[in-house]
């Protein structure tokens, strides 16, 4: 008989369950699956209804973010070998109010996302006939590291102080603000500053650091933050300092 | 309102009638190691405090004379004090290697055009630290 794995998935159905509950499946367990292989596996031979999100299979679309064992993953790229033999717990992304089984709700973080203003602001566009916006190899590695997230969330799953205060715009909002601040074609850092500099911003973070752990795309996104507070730090020094010069 | 009012149905919210949502527990700071570890450097900052109090007493009886002065090292001297310095010592320390490994994340430092190597951030506070307590100690037990 060929070899299993079991997996313990979170089941909710909101029509019928007070909480979300495990069910408990097993699978083939081939070591060039990863967990999301498992979970299709279930959709596709051993119960349809189960519900979770996914797309490209392959660490781009940020589509299929859940708790393996505690700890949040792109099921796509966490294979199952490095937990056999033992359960694998599968559960919807944390701090974030569950829709069903492994799907969760992400409009919070789409509103987040767009207040930080994640997009080249420019005082004056250039036209047209005046050509592109040119950067240098230099001037492109001072932003490229904060770009290259995929808004899949694990961030604000490991985060504790987005869990205790969802007010808190989070980790990728602030890495991609400080992706575009960092960009030298763009002139909104200001704009973007008046909005993260709140309580609910870059201050509420305590430096826990764990979402630079989570991120699949090595983005680090506290280091973002707190490069951001020492900007914004000096910024408050230099409008004491010299009060006409922030107008 | 509620659409589906079945049996054991989900708490109805306002807004969002369906979604479950996970209370945070009071100990998440215990799932993870990392987690207990921030919290042991949060809780540090109270150490700090302690310690700055602690020599600002000092400097106080120092210009009060030798006699205050001898007062104050006898306070010091009781076992209650010395636990509890032995104690914030820990912490004082534990504080300054967490922020020191820490210093290169926050600092976005560039030499011509790239970015100086965190070894060389951290590093260069460890060295400052050295050289200031080396001097330290230097004036005191001289």
């Amino acid at each position: 008989m060929a070899e299993t794995i079991q997996l313990e998935v979170t089941r909710y159905s909101p029509e019928n369950d007070a909480a979300p509950a495990f069910q408990r499946f097993e699978v083939p367990y081939r070591k060039d699956w990863v967990v999301l292989d498992a979970l299709n596996y279930i959709k596709d031979r051993l119960d349809g209804s189960l519900s979770f999100r996914w797309s490209c299979r392959m660490g781009i679309c940020g589509s299929c973010g859940m708790m393996v064992n505690g700890e949040p993953k792109l099921t796509c790229a966490t294979f199952l070998s490095h937990y056999a033999p033992g359960v694998v717990r599968v559960e919807p992304l944390r701090y974030f109010p569950v829709v069903r089984d492994l799907v969760i709700e992400m409009t919070d973080f789409m509103v987040k996302l767009r207040q930080v203003k994640p997009w080249i602001i420019r005082k004056e566009e250039k036209s047209i006939a005046d050509g592109e916006y040119l950067q240098t190899p230099q001037q492109l590695d001072a932003y490229k590291q904060f770009s290259m997230c995929i808004n899949c969330m694990l961030c604000y799953a490991a985060c504790p102080v987005y869990g205790l205060d969802p007010l808190f715009a989070g980790p990728a909002a602030i890495a991609l603000a400080q992706r575009y601040n960092k960009d030298s074609r763009d002139q909104g850092a200001k704009e973007r500053m008046d909005i993260l500099s709140q309580h609910e911003g870059i201050w509420g973070c305590t430096f826990v650091g764990e979402c630079t752990e989570a991120c699949p795309k090595h983005v680090d996104p506290a280091g973002a933050i707190q490069q951001y507070k020492l900007t914004a730090a000096k910024e408050w020094f230099k409008s004491l300092l010299m009060p006409w010069g922030t107008k | 309102m509620t659409p589906h009012a079945t049996k054991g149905a989900a708490q109805y919210t306002t807004h969002h009638p369906r979604w479950y949502r996970t209370r945070v527990s009071t100990y998440w700071w215990l799932w993870k190691w990392c987690y207990l570890k921030f919290v042991l450097r949060e809780l540090s900052s109270i150490f700090v405090a302690y310690f700055v109090v602690i020599t600002l007493l000092q400097i106080h009886s120092l210009s009060r004379g030798p006699e205050a002065y001898a007062r104050f090292e006898e306070r010091m001297r009781s076992p209650l004090m010395i636990a509890l310095n032995a104690i914030s010592f820990l912490f004082v320390v534990f504080h300054t290697i967490t922020w020191f490994n820490l210093a290169p994340r926050a600092i976005d430092a560039r030499l011509a055009g790239k970015r100086v190597p965190g070894i060389l951030i951290a590093g260069s506070n460890y060295v400052a630290w050295l050289v200031i307590s080396a001097a330290v100690a230097w004036f005191i037990l001289r």
